[in-house]
C-alpha cells in the first residue's frame, strides 16, 4: 500500500523565490441552514438502529431473519387468541390460555437468536469496519453512541416481546375476558418485557462489543443465553425434587428469562413459569438487584469498552 | 512439500488449526462449557446425591444436546471459518496439498478439540454423579465421542457449504435437534444427537428397549462420517474463493 516515490527527482527547490500559488475561491458554498443540536442526532442514530434491527433500510437478505423470528413469535399468539375466542365457553376459559408473564419463557429460543443476531449487526460491524471512527468524528459523544445503540437494541427486542403479548390482550378483551384485570396483568406484563429487553439487550451488546469477528458474536450470545437457560432449569428441577428451594431460587438468578419471570412473580404476583419463583421480600429484592446490576453493569462496562476503541 | 496424490494428514496444517482453534476468545468459551458442566454435575451430586434419573437429566440434557454440539461447533468452525472468512484459505488452496488432506488435517484438529473439551467432561461428569456404575459412566462418554465426531464432519461441510455456517450450525443445533428433537419423535431417524444416544444407551443397560435399533443408528453415523468427509473435500476442490457475496 505504499507509495513508491518517484526514481530520482529531487525535491522542488524550496522557496527560493516568494510563493505564486494561490488557494482559489472555487465558490463552494458552506451549509448555512440550521444545526439540530445533540438531541437530534441522537433521535435519528435511535430510529435508525431500531429499523435496522428488523432489516428496515438494509439489503433484502437482512430483513429474513428478524421478520420470520416476528412472525414465528407472533404465530403462538395468534393460535392461542383463536382458541380463546372460538372456544372460550366450550373450554370454560376466563382467562389468558399461556400467561401473559410465561409467554417469553416458552418462546425464548426466537428471543435469543434475535438478540444474538441483531446485536452484532448494530455493534460489531462498526467495529470491524472502523465505521465507529466515523461516527466518533461527528457531534456525537462516545456515550451517546453507546447508550443510544444499547436503546435500540432494546426497543426492537422489547417490540418483539411486546407484539405478541398485545396481539393477546386486545384478542382477550374482544373474547370479553374482564377488561381490568386483563390490563393490569397486561401492563405488568409489559413492565416484564421492557426488563427482559434491557436484559438481553445489554448483555448481548457488551458480547457483541468484545467478539468483533463475523459470526463468533452470535454464537456467543446463544451459547450464552441457551447455557445459562438451561443449566438454570436443571439446577432449579432437581431443587424442586430434592426440596432445596432455596438453591432454586438462587440459581433463578443466572439466566435473564428466569431472573425478569422471578422479578414478575414478586412484584405482579404474575404466575410463575418456572418450579421455584422467589418467594420472599429478601428474596425478591434480590431479584430485582440482580436485573439493575445487571442493566447497568454491562452498560458501564460497555462504555469501558468503548473508552479506547478508536483508531 | 511434494504433490501428495493420497489423502493423508499434514502436520503443518495441524498445527495451524490448533493454534487458531485456541488463539481467540474462541478459546475462552471452549473452556467454559466443560467447566459449566462438571459444575453443574458436582452441584447436582450435592443436592440429591447418586441418582439415576438426575443424572441422565443432567448429562443427556446439558452434555449431549447442548455441551457437546456447542463444543464441537467452535472446534470445527475455529478451524475453517476464520481462514474463509478473511480469504486466507487462499493461501492453503494454492498449495500443491490434496483437498482431502486439507479437511482430514482441519478435521483432526477439531475431533481432538470436541474429544478433550466434549467426551473427558461428559467422562469426568460421569464419573462425579455416577461413581459406582462404570457402565453408565462409560455409555454416556461413548454417546459423547460419536455425537461430538459426526457433529464436526457436519459442522466441517456446513462451513464449506456457506458463510455463515456459525449462525445455521447454531440454529440446526437449537431448533432441530434441541426444540423439534424433544417434541417430534420422528426427529430421532435423522438426528446425531439421537443416533449417538442410541448407542450409548445400548451400553448404559442392554436390555433396555430402544427406539432405535442398534444397527440403523450406528450405519447412519458412519455414512454421516464417511459421506461428510469425503464431501467436504470435493466441495473444497471447487471452493469459490471470492464467495457469493
Amino acid at each position: 500500500m505504499t507509495e513508491v516515490p518517484a526514481v530520482s527527482t529531487s525535491p522542488p527547490e524550496p522557496a527560493a523565490v516568494a510563493p505564486s500559488a494561490v488557494i482559489h475561491d472555487l465558490g463552494y458554498r458552506p451549509y448555512e441552514g440550521p444545526r439540530l443540536g445533540a438531541g437530534a442526532v441522537s433521535w435519528a442514530f435511535f430510529v435508525t438502529g431500531l429499523r435496522h434491527c428488523f432489516g428496515l433500510g438494509r439489503s433484502g437478505r437482512s430483513k429474513v431473519l428478524p421478520m420470520i423470528l416476528l412472525a414465528l413469535m407472533l404465530l403462538p399468539a395468534l393460535i392461542l387468541v383463536g382458541v380463546l375466542v372460538q372456544a372460550k365457553d366450550l373450554l370454560g376459559l376466563d382467562e389468558q390460555i399461556v400467561a401473559y408473564s410465561t409467554y417469553p419463557m416458552t418462546t425464548q429460543l426466537l428471543i435469543s437468536v434475535f438478540v444474538a443476531a441483531q446485536a452484532p449487526a448494530l455493534i460489531s460491524r462498526d467495529l470491524r469496519f472502523r465505521t465507529i471512527t466515523l461516527y466518533l468524528a461527528r457531534p456525537l459523544r462516545r456515550t451517546t453512541y453507546v447508550l443510544v445503540r444499547v436503546a435500540s437494541l432494546t426497543a426492537a427486542t422489547f417490540v418483539l416481546i411486546g407484539a405478541p403479548l398485545l396481539l393477546m390482550y386486545l384478542g382477550g378483551l374482544l373474547a370479553e375476558l374482564p377488561a381490568g384485570r386483563e390490563t393490569g396483568r397486561f401492563l405488568g406484563a409489559a413492565v416484564g418485557a421492557l426488563l427482559l429487553a434491557a436484559c438481553l439487550a445489554g448483555l448481548s451488546a457488551l458480547t457483541a462489543a468484545l467478539t468483533v469477528r463475523r459470526g463468533l458474536a452470535v454464537a456467543a450470545v446463544i451459547v450464552v443465553l441457551l447455557v445459562s437457560y438451561t443449566v438454570v432449569a436443571t439446577i432449579q428441577g432437581i431443587a424442586w425434587d430434592s426440596g432445596h428451594d432455596t438453591v432454586g431460587e438462587v440459581a433463578g438468578l443466572f439466566s435473564p428469562y428466569t431472573l425478569v419471570n422471578g422479578v414478575q412473580v414478586f412484584l405482579f404476583d404474575a404466575p410463575e413459569a418456572t418450579p421455584t419463583p422467589p418467594t420472599g421480600t429478601a428474596m425478591g429484592l434480590l431479584y430485582l438487584g440482580t436485573v439493575a446490576v445487571l442493566v447497568l453493569g454491562s452498560m458501564a462496562a460497555m462504555l469501558g469498552r468503548y473508552r479506547t476503541v478508536t483508531s | 512439500m511434494s504433490t501428495s496424490t493420497r489423502p493423508g494428514l499434514s502436520p503443518t496444517i495441524v498445527e495451524l488449526g490448533v493454534r487458531s482453534v485456541f488463539g481467540r476468545r474462541r478459546g475462552v468459551l471452549l473452556f467454559v462449557l466443560p467447566l459449566v458442566l462438571v459444575g453443574l454435575a458436582i452441584l447436582v451430586r450435592a443436592l440429591v446425591g447418586v441418582d439415576e434419573d438426575a443424572a441422565e437429566g443432567t448429562l443427556y440434557g446439558l452434555g449431549l444436546v447442548v455441551v457437546v454440539p456447542l463444543v464441537s461447533l467452535l472446534g470445527t468452525t475455529g478451524v475453517l471459518a476464520p481462514e474463509i472468512d478473511d480469504g486466507s484459505i487462499a493461501y492453503l488452496l494454492s498449495k500443491p496439498i490434496s483437498r482431502h488432506t486439507i479437511v482430514l488435517s482441519k478435521l483432526t484438529v477439531a475431533t481432538g478439540a470436541s474429544v478433550v473439551f466434549g467426551t473427558l467432561p461428559m467422562l469426568l461428569a460421569g464419573f462425579v454423579l455416577m461413581p459406582g456404575d462404570p457402565r453408565f459412566v462409560l455409555g454416556f462418554a461413548l454417546a459423547a465421542l460419536l455425537a461430538g465426531v459426526t457433529y464436526c464432519v457436519v459442522f466441517a461441510l456446513a462451513s464449506m457449504l456457506n458463510r455463515h455456517a456459525v449462525v445455521i450450525g447454531l440454529i440446526y443445533v437449537l431448533v432441530w435437534e434441541g426444540l423439534l428433537g424433544g417434541l417430534l419423535s420422528g426427529v430421532r431417524w435423522l438426528s446425531v444427537t439421537q443416533w449417538a444416544a442410541a448407542v450409548g444407551g445400548r451400553i448404559v443397560d442392554p436390555d433396555a428397549t430402544q427406539d432405535l435399533s442398534l444397527g440403523y443408528a450406528l450405519v447412519a453415523t458412519v455414512v454421516v462420517l464417511v459421506g461428510g468427509t469425503w464431501w467436504a473435500g470435493r466441495r473444497l476442490r471447487s471452493f469459490n474463493i471470492a464467495g457469493e457475496e
